[in-house]
């Protein structure tokens, strides 16, 4: 059994990246030349990775499956990016922002990784704005920021509702100039299908071209994955429709460990699902609750206009129960109010599954002006989707699945269990502990990618100069592409009668229902045993209509569907062995009188790691004690 | 409500292509107009046909991968919207609908409703972007930019690369995603030293990749998803004059 080393580097806490980048190994130019790094995904942490390993000399490869770089999902992050620069003097600092993720993560989380994302946030908000990337600015030319959940200092850079479209066209735009100096190769419209190892180590990556369905091979000194998360698994979820977790579960399978698969953030404010074909839902950013009051009816089954629900009779459930905080408390705890209240036969809407999202008060004391400033383009999209306008009536929001905290893996290096093999951004687990505060993914995928890899991955390549090139003609390379091939036909072959939107449609029901935002023993039993007869079905009655040799959109979801279906097995595991609640994992069984989450710190402070023991075998549980030498595990309380 | 559709289907780049007729019955209005072929691709699966490709991902108007031509409109009849975005409320009972991939040199047809749109991501490559290498950066607050800058730069960063500006412009020319990059950067103080190398550049790429020139229709802003203003072919046109 491999034992788990997090390499964290001795010292204050407060040292320890700058004493590691002291000690880490060099390479010179003229050795990074020949050094070749293969990159899979384009999103933020991917396309910064890219260039600014490009920027050092690099010979780096960058896959996509879009059909451009410009498209991968970071695109969508809509309201801001944390950093400690503390510009309003309001008490914030690197320290106060390591306190709040770990605080925000419910103590599940690593200290030292942590307190190097928020140090590293601020080299990242310098980058983005010498780059080009407009954030919003005050009338004296310096930027604006904002609050975001969980935290009561206003530290989050926007550019409106659009952060993450601004972030990722700049890493783009370095990414473009690394392309154009030959440093970097682009594979848009590929798919990783394999992971390949030579000698125990990551050497490169099987991928299938979507338009061609040609299977190549690629070849590396390294390989990092910035794949982003998988909480598309729901089938209905905030996540852009193609995104899936196969190159992780490729990776999980060829021996890189898995941590906490069940942590994973339900997001509270996204436009309810109106027709049963829909399977994206869209989400409303979180900094709508900077302005928006979040309430229900008083009375069960009030079928009055908002409007012409008096103030005396509404339910600011937030406000109510978390005065300190209000409606800006974290998305576990929101998504959870939201839900109970609808449960408990207070929702609105037809399906009585929504709450209202209400901006009068603010347009009242700021004027429609001040609120357009800020929220325009969401009040628009929201208008387009659901034809009611939320300047004149409330939003209607429910929950939805959105960002995975759990993920590979990694050292303090970022390197996963494999030697050689990398995960950055939302694909590893490392920063955001059982649940993510707003505004810290683009954060992390950007710190990851800029300033972390770029100067952990050297450490491992020193080691790697005299190797040539890799090979992918070999007997490694050669079983990869065979295996992938032979899966391929398999998919191909069933001709049975349903589709793979109707398994995947039926897959995310169980998720929701029993892995959702409230889980139990019980129903997580259950829904082993429901999946188990899906997968069955799946591989049994499933039709992929057209052929291999072409662009087939039919077989990408499969592929992607069926490896869906062992992680969905592995994060019911992760999520019955967790008999405790913290942040957005909450077991039904262990909730304080008043419903919130009941943490368990002397069995469960530790990061769940989960290593892959072969076909239809249960996983191996692994554990990484998780040590708080700064902070004092205390409760976790917005009240 | 129950439609008509007619859409172009065509096997790969070098087939030859044409419209098929499908009938849509019970369509909801209040799906999205992807959703619709959704629906459609799932009859179409179940009956072990061909579904029909066509390329969309985020479903929230930003990521820019969707994009047809729906009654001869780029993104379909309603202002300001991605083909995602696009609700079936705005269709009536009976209609016969038309969709259609971009048509553009530049763009050649991958699959159906598929096009090739690298051209543009090559135009970027030539130019569109702030030389600077990571970790020269000066602390974010040090250099003032002006508000009214700032929001017009952004105004034009917004656009989302989906080609519907050149399937709108007769003479499929890229000028308003070219000029939208091209104003983001001009109009920062971060983006002024290299304003002019970068509009020599990325004109010559654009040039290159084959599209068109510009004839000042405005078609393109009339059908921009993100309403990207004209205004920038202008300040486009001055940042190219001063690079020569």
């Amino acid at each position: 059994m491999k034992k788990l080393d997090s390499k964290i580097p001795d010292g204050p806490l407060a040292q320890k990246w700058t004493k590691y980048k002291a000690s880490s190994r060099l390479i010179s130019p003229a050795n990074k030349r020949k050094l070749e790094i293969i990159i899979v995904g384009t999103g933020l942490s991917g396309a910064s990775a890219a260039s600014a390993l490009g920027e050092q000399g690099y010979s780096v490869s960058s896959f996509c499956y879009q059909d451009s770089p410009r498209r991968a999902h970071s695109v969508a992050a809509q309201g801001g990016i944390n950093a400690a620069k503390n510009y309003r003097n309001d008490g914030d600092s690197v320290y106060r922002l390591f306190t709040d993720m770990i605080k925000g993560g419910d103590f599940r989380s690593r200290e030292a990784n942590v307190y190097r994302a928020a140090e590293v946030s601020n080299q990242v908000i310098d980058h983005f704005t010498a780059i080009g990337v407009p954030f919003a600015r005050d009338y004296g030319g310096t930027p604006e920021t904002r609050s975001f959940g969980g935290v009561q200092v206003s530290r989050t850079f926007y550019a409106k509702g659009q952060t993450g479209q601004q972030c990722l066209l700049g890493s783009y735009s370095s990414l473009n100039r690394q392309i154009k100096k030959g440093n970097v190769k682009m594979f848009p419209r590929r798919e990783m299908l394999d992971l390949v190892l030579v000698d125990g180590k990551a050497r490169g990556i099987i991928t299938r071209n979507l338009i061609t369905g040609e299977i190549e091979r690629h070849g590396a000194h390294a390989v990092v994955l910035a794949t982003g998360g998988y909480g598309t698994i729901y089938y209905l979820s905030t996540l852009a429709v193609n995104s899936n977790a196969s190159a992780a579960l490729k990776a999980f399978k060829k021996g890189a460990f898995f941590a906490n698969p069940a942590f994973i953030q339900i997001h509270p404010t996204c436009i309810p699902q109106l027709n049963e074909f829909q399977k994206k839902l869209t989400l409303m950013s979180e900094s709508l609750r900077n302005d928006g009051r979040v309430w229900v009816p008083l009375k069960k089954d009030d079928k009055r206009q908002p409007g012409d629900i008096p103030e005396g009779e509404r339910d600011y459930f937030l406000e109510r129960r978390y005065p300190a905080f209000g409606n800006l408390v974290p998305r576990d705890v929101a998504s959870r109010a939201v839900k109970e209240r609808c449960d408990a036969g207070y929702g609105v809407g037809e399906a009585k599954l929504a709450v209202y999202l209400d901006f009068r008060d603010a347009i009242e004391k700021q004027g429609r002006k001040a609120i357009e400033d800020k929220y325009a383009n969401l009040f628009r999209m929201y208008e387009t989707i659901t034809g009611s306008d939320p300047y004149k009536e409330p939003m209607s929001i429910y929950p939805a699945g959105h960002y995975t905290m759990g993920g590979l893996w990694v050292d303090y290096e970022l390197m996963t269990t494999i030697p050689g093999l990398y995960a950055i951004g939302e694909s590893n687990f490392s920063d955001h502990g059982a649940n993510r505060l707003g505004a810290g993914s683009l954060m992390q995928a950007a710190g990851d990618g800029y300033f972390i890899l770029p100067n952990t991955i050297n450490n491992y390549l020193a080691d790697e100069i005299q190797r040539p090139k890799t090979s992918t003609d070999t007997p490694e390379f050669e079983e990869a592409e065979r295996a992938v091939t032979e899966r391929i036909n398999k998919l191909m072959s069933i001709r049975g009668k349903q589709t793979v939107t109707s398994f995947h449609r039926r897959l995310g029901k169980i998720m929701w229902d029993h892995v959702g935002i409230i889980r139990n023993g019980k129903g997580l039993e259950k829904a082993l045993e429901m999946l188990e007869e899906l997968e069955d079905e799946f591989w049994k009655d499933l039709n992929v209509t057209g052929s291999t040799d072409e662009l087939n959109q039919e077989l990408e979801k499969a592929g992607r569907l069926a490896d869906f279906f062992e992680l969905a097995r592995l994060m019911v595991a992760d999520a019955l062995n967790r008999r405790e609640s913290c942040g957005a994992h909450f077991r039904e069984e262990y909730q304080t009188p008043d419903g919130e989450a009941l943490r368990n710190d002397e069995e469960f402070a530790h990061v769940a790691v989960w290593e892959y023991a072969g076909k239809n075998k249960a996983a191996l549980l692994h554990r990484e004690l998780l040590i708080f030498k700064e902070l004092e595990m205390n409760v976790r309380s917005y009240v | 409500m129950n439609l008509t559709l007619k859409i172009w289907r065509q096997k790969n780049a070098k087939a030859k292509g044409g419209f098929v007729t499908y009938k849509m019955e019970n369509v909801s209005p209040a799906m999205s107009f992807l959703e619709m072929l959704d629906a459609l691709n799932e009859k179409l699966a179940k009956e072990n046909r061909d579904p029909v490709a066509f390329d969309h991902d985020c479903r929230e108007g930003i990521c820019g991968s969707c994009g047809m031509y729906i009654n001869g409109h780029p993104h379909g009849p309603v202002p300001a919207i991605t083909t995602c975005h696009l609700p079936m409320r705005y269709f009536s009972d009976g209609d016969t609908i038309r969709v259609e991939p971009w048509r553009a040199k530049a763009f050649p047809v991958v699959k159906d409703l598929i096009v090739d749109r690298s051209a543009f991501d090559k135009i970027q490559c030539e130019g569109g972007f702030i030389s600077l290498d990571t970790g020269s950066a000066p602390d974010a607050g040090s250099i003032p930019v002006r508000k009214r800058d700032a929001d017009t730069s952004f105004d034009a960063a917004i656009c989302i690369g989906c080609g519907a500006c050149v399937a709108a412009c007769k003479n499929a020319s890229a000028m308003l995603f070219v000029s939208a990059r091209i104003s983001q950067y001009a109009l920062l103080p971060q983006g002024r030293t290299e304003a002019r190398e970068r509009a020599g550049a990325m004109v010559a790429g654009m040039d290159e990749a084959g599209f068109g020139s510009c004839s000042n229709t405005g078609a393109c802003e009339a059908e921009c998803p993100k309403e990207i203003k004209l205004t920038n072919i202008a300040r486009l046109n001055r940042e190219y004059y001063k690079a020569y």
